[in-house]
């Protein structure tokens, strides 16, 4: 290709792709063939960019200038303006919440500064349909240089001495894993990266095998290599068809340039994989359920030891990694052990990817340096909260990890701290939650979750999370009891206990979190019938304020199910025998007037909405 | 394709890496020519299209060529300005594709300024 003046860098992950991200393309190619710029300037096609929560978007290069919320309509005067005549758009550029004024460069912008990138390094630079562009940005070095200069034993010491841990929950030492299997007798050994990613919400693996399928192939020969093995397995999840497409390339284009297949760069080492989809359920993510869905049997869970590491495809030793895992070893072997190990704190080394989404400014996916704090995320980064509300919990870890309370926000995050504070690293879902977030309601929706999810084997797991959404559904419902507290805690600890897999042994988690540190909203909803935060729907009442409302009629036009009554210029009144708690006449009552409040516990009482309208002229006295 | 040796591997490296220059953001120096309307008519492109092709025979891409919309001195068009890594800006006026590309040797690889051609030295500083 010959060179260009300007390249643009359009992000085409799963989000920016939904928003329309392909159709952006054509138009840009379409304008600047309609410019004759097409000899000066091309798209590149990019995997995820991270800023998901502003997308379609792109990065002008080499101006380094953000653009988002793209919009066909917006394409032609770009073009002409930015492109042709050197003038970049201000209306497409990213804007701070309360601020004016836009950040036209990407390095400036709040979200991107705090990210330190490692196992995310080529995301948004390259295309990761082309392999080139990886090796471009030194991809396959660290390939080279094992199969020049290390011996197995050497790179797991590296790895080893990196004190890398895995990403995908456990948190389990990467290179003690590999020298466990390398010193297993029996043959054949596997490897399998895990992409199973069945935390709801969470898509930090998906991104990166849509941004940089390459760096996770170069990880996985690097393993294969130092752990003495042969063939290798990907586990994807089938509902990532653009992910599992680009590695199914990656693989091909490897494979053509002797990068996997017999004899290696001429090393005399062979080592191929393939890929294998699976079906997505939550408990296919975890290792031995993985292991016997590649076997072809029924993806259940059994009881470790042993150890995949010591027997695990068809009873062979096998090394099980996260995406995120593998993604991070050939940076480990360019940069080395000392490198890496300087980022982070004592026990956490490196980065970690979080997508970061609930309610916060800056959605997306971010990589930060592990020790980071809870509240530099949630403010540097996420941006704070939207609408000025107040800040009041973030849940890390999934579905079965717990929720941290506003106190503790200046927990550094790492595998330990988040665990003393009731939840854990997890794969790395972070769901900020503000103060319209029921806690209980939130416990509730984990359980309902995990409950679906149990496998069934176990007795606590299966029946422990059912007695545990029983128990918060009558809360919820303000049928709860005050000896709840106490089963739940008894109930949660004994499914911790007993139960087979980490399914089980975390999913009262999030239970147990909320009971230690909003203790009194569950005591609200028990005692008062009250729910403090307005959400649970048994437990309030919507209400029209008589001094407020200007009978304007819009709540009325707009129930559904016709539960208010009125006429023009009186005072309407909601008949709380028909209301179904929906919130529509709350979000259509004009905000200068604001007469809808919800209200709950004692303040309810005397609701019932039997009276009928009067006119509003009287209550002006 | 035939497997790659490390050798081949490292030659691919080599000729990628020209490739994805721009992505980096590591330059000695930048270009930037004027395109207003008024340098737009009075051929800014054709001084892109030279300053391009000058690029495109460098072994190590570290120029940078952007645009900039009208710098206020119609008459000079077509325009553009040279920044080395630490040294003043310079600006260029009435350039044509020669000149561009006598530039482009002398300032820009060369590191000396072509004073015949240059209208003002360090004027968009500090600004
Ligand atoms: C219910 C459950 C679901 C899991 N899901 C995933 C997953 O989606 N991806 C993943 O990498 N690990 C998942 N794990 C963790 C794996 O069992 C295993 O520890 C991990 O893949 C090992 O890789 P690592 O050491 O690189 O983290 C899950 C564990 C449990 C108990
Ligand atoms: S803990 Fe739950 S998911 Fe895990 S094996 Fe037991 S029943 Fe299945
Ligand atoms: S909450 Fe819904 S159902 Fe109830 S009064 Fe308002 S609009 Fe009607
Ligand atoms: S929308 Fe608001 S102001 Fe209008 S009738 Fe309903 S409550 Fe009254
Ligand atoms: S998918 Fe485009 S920024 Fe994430």
């Amino acid at each position: 290709m010959a060179v260009r003046r300007i390249e643009l860098m359009l992000c085409t992950g799963t989000g920016c792709v939904a928003g329309g991200a392909f159709r952006i393309k054509e138009t840009l190619e379409k304008e600047i063939q309609k410019q004759g710029l097409d000899k000066e300037v091309s798209v590149i096609i990019t995997g995820c960019n991270g800023f998901c929560g502003q997308g379609p978007l792109m990065v002008v290069q080499p101006d380094n200038i953000f653009y988002g919320f793209l919009n066909e309509e917006d394409i032609p005067f770009l073009v002409q303006e930015h492109l042709l005549k050197g003038r970049p758009v201000k209306k497409l550029m990213f804007t701070p919440s309360e601020k004016k004024e836009p950040v036209p460069l990407l390095s400036e912008i709040p979200f991107f500064k705090k990210q330190m990138l490692v196992a995310l390094r080529n995301k948004g630079i390259i295309d990761p349909e082309k392999i080139d562009d990886y090796i471009a940005r030194d991809g396959y070095t660290a390939l080279e240089k094992i199969l020049s200069s290390m011996t197995p034993d050497d790179v797991i010491d590296e790895i080893i001495r990196s004190g890398l841990r895995g990403r995908g929950g456990g948190g389990f030492p990467t290179g003690t894993k590999w020298k466990i299997c390398r010193t297993e007798q029996k043959t054949p050994k596997y490897i399998i990266c895990n992409c199973d990613e069945g935390d709801p919400g969470a898509y930090m693996d998906r991104s990166v095998f849509e941004s940089d399928p390459h760096t996770v192939i170069e990880g996985m020969i690097i393993g294969a290599y130092a752990i003495g093995v042969s063939h290798g397995y990907i586990y994807a999840r089938t509902e990532y068809p653009l992910a599992i497409k680009r590695m199914q390339l990656a693989l091909t284009q490897a494979r053509e340039y002797g990068l996997l297949g017999e004899n290696i760069l001429g090393s005399g080492f062979n080592f191929d994989m393939e890929i294998r989809e699976g079906s997505g359920a939550f408990v296919c993510g975890e290792e031995t359920s993985l292991i016997h869905s590649i076997e072809g049997k029924g993806p259940e869970p059994r009881q470790r030891p042993p150890f995949p590491a010591q027997s695990g495809i068809w009873d062979c030793p096998t090394v099980i990694n996260n995406v995120e895992t593998w993604a991070n070893v050939p940076v480990i072997i360019n940069r080395g052990a000392d490198w890496f190990s300087k980022i982070g704190t004592e026990t956490s080394k490196g980065t970690k990817i979080f997508s970061l989404v609930g309610k916060i400014n800056n959605t997306g996916l971010i990589e930060v340096p592990m020790g980071i704090t809870l509240r530099e995320v949630v403010y540097d980064i996420g941006g704070g909260i939207p609408d000025n509300k107040k800040f009041k919990a973030v849940q890390t870890g999934g579905p079965s990890g717990g929720c941290i309370p506003h106190s503790m926000i200046d927990v550094p995050i790492d595998y330990e701290s988040l665990t003393k504070a009731g939840s854990m690293m997890g794969s790395g879902g972070m769901i900020v939650m503000d103060e319209d977030t029921c806690m209980v309601d939130v416990a509730k929706f984990f359980i309902q979750f995990t409950n679906d999810e149990s496998c069934g084997k176990c007795t606590t797991c299966r029946d422990g999370s059912d007695a545990l959404l029983e128990v918060l559904t009558n809360i919820t419902n303000g049928n709860g009891k005050e000896e709840d507290l106490e089963f739940l805690e008894e109930a949660g600890n004994a499914i911790k206990d007993a139960s087979m897999c980490g399914l089980g042994t975390t999913l009262p988690n999030p239970v147990l979190s909320t009971l230690k540190y909003f203790r009194d909203e569950y005591e609200a909803h028990i005692k008062e019938r009250r729910c403090p935060a307005l959400v649970c729907k048994n437990l309030i009442k919507y209400y029209i304020l008589p001094e407020k409302c200007t009978g304007c009629k819009l709540c009325l036009k707009n129930c559904p199910p016709g539960a208010i009554k009125g006429e023009l210029k009186h005072i309407h009144i909601i008949d709380q025998s028909k209301c179904t708690k929906c919130g529509t006449c709350l979000d259509v009552c004009p905000p200068k007037v604001s007469a809808i409040i919800k209200v709950s516990g004692k303040e309810t009482e005397n609701i019932t909405g039997i009276e009928e309208p009067y006119p509003v002229k009287k209550k002006e006295k | 394709m035939a497997p790659l040796t490390l050798d081949e591997l490292r030659k691919k490296r080599k000729e990628a890496r020209k490739e994805i220059y721009l992505r980096e953001g590591e330059y000695k120096s930048k270009i930037i020519v004027h395109m207003g309307t008024c340098g737009i008519a009075a051929g800014a492109r054709e001084i892109v299209s030279a300053f391009l092709g000058e690029i495109e025979n460098l072994t190590e891409k570290n120029v940078m060529l952007t645009a900039s919309g009208c710098a206020g001195l119609c008459s000079m068009e077509p325009m553009a300005t040279v920044e080395l890594l630490n040294s003043p800006s310079v600006k260029y006026g009435n350039l044509t594709t020669d000149k561009a590309k006598r530039i482009f040797k002398e300032h820009i690889i060369g590191g000396n300024i072509v004073t015949e051609y240059a209208i003002g030295i360090g004027s968009e500083k500090g600004g």
